[in-house]
Parts: C-alpha cells; sequence; structure tokens
C-alpha cells in the first residue's frame, strides 16, 4: 500500500473524527444535524476508499448505504421531526464550547493511547481505523449524556454508531453480514427511535428530557407534570 | 441437514410472528401464542434429543442446549401466563386489540431472537440477535404508553445501545485479533474456529475486547454500573414481559460473556477474564441487595433482585472451577424458573389489586390464597432458603468462595443477608396481616407458577443423576 493511499485513508478518518468534535458544542439542532450528514458523507467515502484499498466489492455497497440511508434520509426525517415538534429554536446550552472542547480532547487522547498500544501488530491501516473509531465512539457518547434534548441524543448515537462502521471497514475482510446488519440495526433503531419522539411529543408537549427525568422512579404523575409544563413555557409558538 | 434440525427453534416463532401480524382478535391470538411456544419447546425438546453436527453457523452444545431449554420452557409457560393477563387488560381497557397484535408479535420476534443468539456459532450473528431481541422488548416495555412506561423504555433504548456500540465495537477487536491468525472473512467471526486458535490472538487487543464485550453485553445483563434500565423497564412493562426478561433475556446475555470468556480463557497471555467478572459481579450483588430496602412498587423490587442474582452468577462463573461453574449454571436455571413464577404471581397480583405499591397490597393469603401463598413460595425460594434449589446454589458459590477467595466471600454473604432481610420484610407486610382494599375477583392461571416453584423444589431436594452430570460437563466446559 502506497503512503499516498494510506495518507488518504487516515485524513477521512480524521475528518471524521473532527465532526464529531464539532458536534460537541453545536447549539442550534439544524446546524447539529447538517454536521451530522456531513459526517455521514465522510464515512461514506472513507468506507468507499477502503473498498478501493481493499479490492472488497461489498464495501462500496456499505457506502452507498451510509450515504443515501445516514447522509440523506435520516437528516431529512430528523429536519422533519424537528419542525414537526416545534423545537427549531430551541437551544441547548448544557456545558460551554471550552470545557466540551477539553473533554474530547481528552476522550480523543484516551482513545489514541490505548488503542495504538494494544494494536501494534495490527496492519497500519486498521490500527489507525480502530483508534479513530474508538475516539468517535466516545465522543458519540460523550454527546448522548451531556445532552437533555432527546433529538440530540439520537444524533449522538448515530455519530457514535459512524464509528464504528468506520471499524468494521477499515479491518480487513469483516463479513458482510455484519455490515448489512449494522444498516438494518440503525434503522430499526430509527423506527424505534421515531415512535419514541412522537409519544414522547403525545405525552410530554416537550422533547427535552429533563421532563422525563421528573417520572424517574417511583414519583406519581400529579408531582410530575408541573415540570413539563414549566419546561414548556419558554418554547410557546405562534 | 444441520440447518433443519436447529431450524425448528428459529422457523416457528418468526413463522408464528407472521401469522400473529395477520390475525385479528386477541383471543385467538394469544391461543395461538400458546401454540407456538408450545411447538418451540418441542423443537428445543428435539434439540436435545437429535444433536446435530456442528456447522459453520450454528453450534448446539452441551452448553447452549441448557439455555435453549430453558429459554423455550420459560417462553411457553410465559406465554399460558400472558394469555389470562392480557385478558384482564382488555377488559379494564388498558391495552387495545391493536397493541395486542403489536405485542404477541414482538413476543416470537424476542423469541427467535435469544434463540438465535443461543444456537449461532458466530459471533456477528450472536450481536445481531440480541440486539433484536433487546428491540423488541424496548418495544413490548413501552406498551402501555403511560408516561412513566415512555421513560422506561427509552431509558433502556439509550443504555441498550451504549452496550450494543460497546458490544460491537468488542466483537470488531476480535474479528482484529483473529484476522491475521486465522485470515480474512468468515473465520474469523466462526466461534468454534476463534477457540482453535485463540492461544495465537495478539492478546493486547484481546484484553482490550473483553473490556468492551463485558461492560456492552453486561449491559444487558443488568450488571452495575449499567444496569439501571433495569427496574424502570420491568416496572413498567406488560408483566409477561418482566417475567421473559429477567427470566430470559439476562440470561443470554449472559450466555454471551460466557462465551466469550471460554474463549479469552483459552489464551494464555490475555489478562484473565475471571477476576474482572467476579469484581463487576460482586458490585452488582451488593449495590443491588441494598437497593432493595428502599423500594415502594412490588414489580421494582424483585426486578432489584434478578439483578442482585446476575451479580451472585456473574461472581460464580468469574470465580471458575468445576463447583463454582456448576453453582452459577445451576443459580441461572434456578433464578429464571423462580423469579418467572414469582412475576407471574406478582402480575396477577396487581391485575387483582390494580396497584403495583407495596404499601396497598396487604393479607394476600387471606384475600387471595393461592396467589398469596405462590408468592410466599416464590419469595422463599428466591431469596436462598434451604431445601430450594437457589440455597444449593448460593451454598456452592459462598463455599467455593470461601476456599479460594475468602475476603470476596465476605461481601457476598453480606450482600446475601442484605437482600434476604429486605424481600421478607417486604414481602411479610404483602401475605400477612390483615387484608385490605377491596377484594376483586380473579381469574389467575395458576398451572406456570405452581409448575416452575414445583421444578424448584424439586431441585433442591434430589437433581436427576444425568443433569447433574451434564452440568459438571458444562461447567468443566467453562473452565
Amino acid at each position: 500500500m502506497g503512503t499516498l493511499d494510506f495518507n488518504i485513508a487516515h485524513m477521512l478518518a480524521g475528518a471524521l473524527m473532527l465532526a464529531s468534535m464539532t458536534m460537541l458544542y453545536q447549539k442550534r439542532l439544524f446546524a447539529l444535524i447538517n454536521i451530522y450528514a456531513l459526517q455521514a458523507v465522510i464515512l461514506a467515502l472513507s468506507v468507499a476508499w477502503q473498498a478501493v484499498l481493499q479490492h472488497a466489492a461489498q464495501l462500496y455497497i456499505t457506502a452507498l448505504i451510509a450515504f443515501l440511508f445516514k447522509a440523506l434520509v435520516i437528516p431529512y426525517a430528523l429536519h422533519r421531526i424537528i419542525v414537526r415538534l416545534r423545537i427549531h429554536r430551541e437551544i441547548e446550552t448544557v456545558i460551554g464550547t471550552g470545557p466540551a472542547m477539553l473533554a474530547g480532547m481528552a476522550l480523543t487522547g484516551l482513545a489514541m493511547a490505548v488503542m495504538l498500544r494494544a494494536t501494534a501488530n495490527v496492519d497500519l491501516l486498521a490500527r489507525e481505523d480502530l483508534a479513530f473509531a474508538l475516539a468517535v465512539l466516545l465522543l458519540g457518547l460523550m454527546m448522548m449524556v451531556t445532552r437533555r434534548n432527546a433529538v440530540s441524543q439520537i444524533v449522538g448515537f448515530l455519530s457514535l454508531e459512524n464509528g464504528l462502521i468506520l471499524a468494521a471497514a477499515g479491518t480487513q475482510g469483516m463479513p458482510f453480514v455484519v455490515e448489512i446488519s449494522i444498516a438494518f440495526s440503525i434503522l430499526v433503531a430509527f423506527v424505534v427511535i421515531g415512535v419514541f419522539l412522537f409519544r414522547i411529543r403525545e405525552r410530554f408537549d416537550t422533547v427535552d428530557l429533563r421532563a422525563l427525568d421528573a417520572f424517574r422512579g417511583e414519583r406519581r404523575l400529579a408531582e410530575a407534570f408541573p415540570a413539563t409544563t414549566a419546561c414548556n413555557e419558554g418554547d410557546e409558538m405562534p | 441437514m444441520t440447518f433443519d434440525a436447529v431450524s425448528l427453534v428459529l422457523i416457528i416463532p418468526l413463522a408464528a410472528a407472521a401469522v400473529l401480524a395477520a390475525l385479528p382478535g386477541y383471543k385467538t391470538s394469544s391461543r395461538f401464542n400458546i401454540l407456538a411456544s408450545f411447538l418451540t419447546l418441542a423443537g428445543a425438546v428435539d434439540l436435545v434429543a437429535h444433536r446435530p453436527p456442528l456447522g459453520s453457523y450454528f453450534l448446539v452444545d452441551d452448553m447452549n442446549i441448557v439455555f435453549i431449554a430453558l429459554n423455550t420452557f420459560v417462553g411457553f409457560t410465559t406465554s399460558v401466563f400472558s394469555a389470562s393477563y392480557i385478558a384482564h387488560e382488555i377488559r379494564t381497557g388498558r391495552l387495545t386489540p391493536g397493541l395486542l397484535r403489536f405485542y404477541h408479535v414482538f413476543y416470537q420476534i424476542m423469541m427467535f431472537g435469544m434463540n438465535l443468539a443461543l444456537v449461532t456459532n458466530n459471533i456477528g450473528l450472536m450481536w445481531v440477535a440480541v440486539e433484536l431481541a433487546t428491540l423488541s422488548t424496548v418495544l413490548m416495555v413501552g406498551i402501555y404508553r403511560t408516561p412513566e412506561a415512555i421513560e422506561a423504555a427509552w431509558k433502556y433504548f439509550i443504555l441498550g445501545s451504549v452496550g450494543i456500540a460497546f458490544a460491537l465495537f468488542g466483537t470488531t477487536l476480535i474479528y482484529a485479533a483473529a484476522q491475521p491468525v486465522v485470515g480474512a472473512g468468515m473465520n474469523g467471526m466462526t466461534w468454534t474456529t476463534l477457540l482453535a486458535h485463540s492461544s495465537a490472538f495478539d492478546p493486547a487487543i484481546m484484553n482490550i475486547a473483553f473490556i468492551f464485550l463485558l461492560m456492552g453485553y453486561g449491559t444487558k445483563a443488568g450488571l452495575f454500573p449499567l444496569h439501571a434500565w433495569l427496574p424502570d423497564a420491568h416496572a413498567e412493562g406488560p408483566t409477561p414481559v418482566s417475567a421473559v426478561l429477567s427470566g430470559l433475556l439476562l440470561n443470554v446475555a449472559l450466555y454471551a460473556i460466557l462465551r466469550f470468556k471460554i474463549l479469552f480463557a483459552a489464551n494464555a497471555h490475555v489478562i484473565p477474564p475471571g477476576p474482572l467478572m467476579m469484581v463487576v459481579g460482586l458490585a452488582t450483588a451488593v449495590f443491588a441487595s441494598f437497593m432493595l430496602y428502599p423500594r415502594h412498587d412490588i414489580k421494582r423490587m424483585f426486578a432489584y433482585s434478578s439483578i442482585e442474582h446476575m451479580g451472585i452468577i456473574t461472581f460464580a462463573f468469574g470465580l471458575g472451577g468445576a463447583i463454582a461453574n456448576f453453582a452459577g449454571l445451576l443459580q441461572m436455571v434456578m433464578h429464571s424458573l423462580t423469579k418467572s413464577a414469582i412475576f407471574f404471581s406478582v402480575g396477577h397480583i396487581s391485575q387483582a389489586k390494580g396497584t403495583q405499591r407495596m404499601a396497598d397490597i396487604r393479607g394476600l393469603t387471606e384475600s387471595y390464597p393461592l396467589l398469596g401463598w405462590g408468592l410466599v413460595l416464590g419469595v422463599v425460594a428466591i431469596v436462598g432458603m434451604p431445601p430450594l434449589g437457589v440455597f444449593m446454589s448460593e451454598f456452592l458459590t459462598i463455599s467455593s468462595a470461601f476456599a479460594r477467595a475468602p475476603w470476596l466471600a465476605l461481601p457476598l454473604v453480606v450482600a446475601l443477608l442484605a437482600a434476604f432481610g429486605a424481600i421478607m420484610r417486604h414481602t411479610h407486610g404483602m401475605a400477612f396481616g390483615a387484608a385490605q382494599g377491596e377484594i376483586r375477583p380473579s381469574e389467575a392461571s395458576f398451572i406456570p407458577v405452581f409448575i416452575h416453584l414445583g421444578i424448584v423444589f424439586a431441585a433442591g431436594v434430589f437433581i436427576p443423576a444425568a443433569v447433574v452430570v451434564w452440568f459438571q460437563h458444562v461447567a468443566k466446559m467453562l473452565g
């Protein structure tokens, strides 16, 4: 494998991680989804490049799925949901840009330190991909735990899945069964989430999970509903 | 040929799901659900009798046949319980016929997912199957559509997807470790091939892979610290779902961990997986046993008890060796049977009383003698009183822990005693004393409850020699 080949793969994997970092500090939902779509495009390119390098035709299909489904269908659907739920003007501030970046860098450093050390004997390309994939996975997880809004949590989950696909594609000749199933499980996951969102919308009038948190444990309905209405006052639409 | 023998336990649930999707009328479909579950059980019995040869996709050995038999058996008894449970839900209007159709379809899809996870010889396919089973239970947990149910399902889903991610990353790492040795392609995912070459895999990758796999599948098994979904999912979903979650899905996740444990134990250079499992298991058991005290909701309490038992079982398997593995296996079987029997009783009790609050449930043995005593017997079994099955397995675990790691045995004993106290205290209030509240007629089906408890009692007194030999063999496989 030539140096250029490797560098392109490296650059794409790095870009994927960069997109994850950028997502950490997005306050507006539309911006977040756009970056997610961008990340999915990068993923598609990255997987396609792996297909070229590994002469693995089945990876083109994975790339195509990533592009069509994750870069087009899901962002479109999320846009629709956001508009329908009337939360497009909502601004989330959970942690500031500075701390988010620092935490993100720390996680990336951790991923690199762990994976590069552990995979000393694996071929170089897979090694880089696994390290970046772990970084994307951890960043996605961080996003899921720091965000309150259900849509941003979904996006965190989806970006985390992008990292998993990068890892699977970068590992030479991983059976196709698995990749199809990944795509499939994302589809299922998405349907599930969609269903949930609409039900949450029906019941709570907001997708802010703080409203859900109020129901934690064994408290009763009456106690929890005032919290829901309080959350709601801010975003009355004309 | 291989495919034909295994296919029964897979095709029946899948076909049943398709039929149930088309069947109108909940009465017919709940009967059909029972029939399908019974046929699956028959398929599993056939599998025990005629074990198929090893294939690259399916693997049936002494170890997973225990799980398959247990899975299909409890699946069948739960479907019997489910029929009488949902009839009541329809009458009270908590569920609509449309939702029930959905419920039955996903019940069978879940059974399919669990059976597939158990019979497959491919770690990728196993991952897919566990995910399928998890997602179908997520949908079933949210079925009541109350805010609590939706929150429970959402929490389950979010934590479940963290588990999904970890487990898949761990699986990818295993493949990455195997690929230089066994070559690219299907071989790197076939469990038997992996086991044969495990000693040559790169230990550094394997170490990291095990952490991800333990965390990932551990989330599904309800292991600390990613157990938070479990009490909510048990409390807010329909009770038959609580029964299969506790009785079956946790076992399937544990089965995945055990398969990987065998794989790792075969490589002398990796950090042994046992101690890690012991620590996680012990932390889970201690944590859950103290969380049992402040509970108000009956299903939530028994959910914490499930977490506690999963901790003990994981500890036993982590400890390893012939006796502890035997104990872990026995405890797993006993816990499944007992806990699902308890949930059957609890389901009927909460329907009869119209509440899950323990403070509002009083004097059951007086108002509903059969239900009340069913619950008491189940509780006596689950806390590990002699001469029942759970006592035997817990005794073996503790004695083997005292022999080999006395300092770890101590917190385990504390956890067991704490759990004993908490569950007894709560149950005493519910079962005895003067009856409270209105006494509505209950059309409970007692057969599943007492079949399960009967087996548990019998196992405490006498286990057939053939079963002992069988379990001992599995214990040896587990190392």
